[in-house]
């Protein structure tokens, strides 16, 4: 009946300088604890993921990194800068961008102009400027639309769709329409939310391929929760796996799956 | 597939020949706008008719400020009323005698040299007052940053209250500390000075016409702003901010910078709306700042279709001529024809109401409703199919 403790250590392989890093992340509510003393590092240009049952605390996690919660304890450092007390709209100013498990789109702005709400911290018009409409921000507006359609585009929204209410279009687009909203604000580093939520196995995997191309193209790094262990494994080249908000494992994905412990997290304890 | 795609297209006007939308809708601006100008020409130049439309203009300025907080970022805003009380009180105190032991005077007519006070001109008063009552608007939303929807209301309501009370007991001492008048309570400021325009006719009582073209150009000016603002950077960030707090921060939005800057906006037009009637009344007082003048102007804003501009300028027309003249005027007779004995104008606020119940049944979305809210209130799945994919499908 006794399961020996055999924690098979699987250091962490040297993926390079990080561009993220959390040390001891705690978040308490109430008496419960949703994430527990967690410390991490996203290596740069490196598609990291968080897996873990539902209720592990991954949302939450998430939420501390982009400062929408103020962690109980424990740090974030971003790009080497501690951001653990910044407001979520100085973060994202400074690099990090995210989507989220529910899809929160502007239901009544087009999609054109959710992107270029996206890019809100890249653009300078204030009142005067806005209301007098000087060239420059003339110039602004017309090359920030222009940079909403080529993202549209590279995220795949087909172009007769770009000017279409957010709420109409497809779950699919509206996905896309997420990730190039988060693009538009230049990030260093990606935040997906279970960006593959809904999804069909081949939508998916196309979703998969479409992270990987993200990376080399812009040098991004990115971050992901996912529920799907394929999409996982496919696509991490390190994985963290939480489990009642604790981390249990880290590693290269091979090592994670067959972690005994991931496995009595997701699948329960065995005899 | 082919019901529901139709009703959209069925709604729309037919298209006048050889203009596209935007042009078409240019040209009837442009139309209106010329007739505005000139309907002055056809009326006495002291007619009550042209005194009604100068002070329908002018709540056009209140609703499209008030616009700004409630329809562009959502912010349930019932306390606007203060806002109109600090422009015209700031009209009162620089544009009158109440200050009677100053002596300052700045580019106001000879008569106004000799009296004693502040006499300041409107065109320094107003930018003054724009200024206040920004400052104003900040102060109030400050506690309301951490609210919601239904507890803003409340907190702005609060608000309005407090500058009414502030009003109406400042006579002896700022809301009765020391000895200091104010606002003269409820008798209030009066004479105030008239507006006074460099090359313009002269601003009396008996000639309203140059009050009417001066409502009008601040009316079109406000619209202007409102145009601007809402198809920028700005406009967009309070429309994420309305649609989706969370979201709006998460994508860099500074959100308290950006409803701060919503409730001062909204606050400085009320402002300058405010100084023209404090002018234009030729008294400031503490009744004039009732709670009931706030659901006045949110009425008009509801009625016309919040956030859309034009709505909102239609809106305030409207429910404005209904109060000054349809049921005064018009429907007055009624209730003394059918054999009933009451006075049809205490009941205006009534009439108000039903007419709102009666616009939520029939046309939720307003007179002119913004394309927006629109598709957020009737949401229909049918509207989203594609016509190239519908026309290949027969």
């Amino acid at each position: 009946m006794s399961t020996p403790e055999t924690t098979p250590e699987t250091p962490a392989p040297d993926l390079g300088p990080a561009i993220l890093e959390t040390q001891f992340l705690t978040k308490q509510f109430g008496g419960l604890t949703a994430v527990d003393s967690v410390s991490f590092k996203v290596p740069e240009q490196r598609i990291v993921s968080i897996i873990g049952p539902n209720g592990a605390g991954k949302t939450t996690f998430f939420n501390m990194l982009t400062g929408l919660y103020k962690p109980s304890l424990g740090r974030v450092i971003f790009a080497g800068k501690d951001v653990t007390t910044r407001r979520p709209d100085q973060i994202t100013a400074m690099g990090v961008a995210r989507t989220f498990l529910n899809i929160r789109l502007f239901g009544t702005m087009t999609a054109v102009e959710n992107v270029m709400v996206g890019q809100h911290p890249r653009l300078k018009a204030w009142v005067g400027g806005s209301i007098v409409r000087t060239p420059r921000v003339r110039r602004e507006e017309r090359e920030g639309r222009e940079k909403a359609r080529e993202l549209l585009d590279y995220v795949g929204v087909s172009m007769r769709r770009i000017d279409d209410t957010a709420t109409y279009l497809s779950y699919g687009d509206q996905r896309r329409v997420e990730i190039a909203r988060a693009l538009a604000s230049d990030p260093k580093l990606l935040l997906l939310d279970e960006p593959t939520a809904g999804m069909n196995p081949q939508e998916s995997e196309q979703l998969t391929g479409f992270i990987r191309k993200l990376r080399d193209d812009r040098g991004l790094s990115v971050l992901l929760i996912e529920h799907d262990m394929k999409v996982v494994m496919g696509v991490s080249e390190q994985v963290t796996v939480l489990d009642h908000g604790e981390k249990i494992a880290e590693g290269e994905p091979k090592a994670v799956r067959h972690d005994p412990r991931v496995v009595e997290a997701y699948l329960g304890k065995q005899g | 597939m082919s019901t529901a795609a139709d009703p959209p297209a069925k709604r729309r006007l037919p298209p006048l020949k050889g203009l596209d939308g935007g042009r078409r809708s240019a040209l009837l601006a442009a139309v209106l706008i010329v007739f505005a100008l000139i309907f002055p020409f056809f009326l006495d130049s002291g007619s009550a008719l042209l005194e009604d439309s100068t002070v329908a203009l002018v709540y056009v300025v209140m609703a499209l400020g008030l616009n700004i907080v409630v329809g562009f970022a959502g912010l349930l805003d019932l306390g606007y009323v203060a806002f109109f009380a600090i422009g015209a009180y700031t009209m009162g105190w620089l544009g009158s005698s109440f200050f009677s032991t100053r002596d300052i005077h700045f580019g106001v007519a000879e008569f106004l040299q000799a009296q004693p006070g502040i006499h300041l001109n409107w065109l320094v008063i107003l930018p003054v007052a724009a200024v206040l009552t920004a400052l104003a608007g900040a102060i109030l939303g400050f506690p309301t940053l951490r609210l919601r929807g239904d507890y803003i209301a409340i907190v702005t309501l609060a608000f309005g209250e407090i500058i009414n009370r502030i009003a109406v007991n400042s006579d002896e001492g700022v809301f009765g500390i020391g000895s200091f008048n104010l606002t003269n309570g409820r008798r209030g400021i009066t004479p105030v000075d008239k507006i006074d325009l460099p090359l313009v006719e002269q601003f009396t009582t008996l000639n309203i016409r140059p009050w009417y073209w001066t409502a009008l150009v601040l009316a079109l000016f406000v619209v202007f702003i409102n145009v601007r603002l809402r198809d920028s950077r700005i406009g967009r960030a309070w429309i994420a901010v309305r649609e989706d707090e969370i979201a709006a921060v998460s994508m860099g939005i500074p959100t308290v910078r950006v409803k701060l800057l919503a409730y001062a906006m909204g606050a400085a037009l009320g402002g300058m709306a405010g100084t023209f009637l404090g002018s234009f009344f030729n008294t400031v007082n503490a009744d004039q700042f009732e709670f009931s003048f706030s659901i006045f102007v949110l009425a008009m804003i509801i009625l016309g279709g919040l956030g859309s501009i034009w709505g909102v300028v239609v809106g305030a027309l409207a429910l404005s001529f209904i109060n000054t003249r349809l049921i005064p005027d018009v429907l007055n007779e009624v209730p003394s024809k059918i054999g009933l004995d009451f006075d049809l104008t205490q009941l205006g606020f009534g009439i108000f109401g039903f007419l709102l119940v009666i616009m939520m049944v029939l046309r939720p979305q307003g007179l002119i409703p913004e394309k927006r809210v629109q598709a957020e209130l009737t949401g229909d799945e049918g509207e989203r199919i594609d016509p190239i994919v519908h026309t290949r499908a027969p």
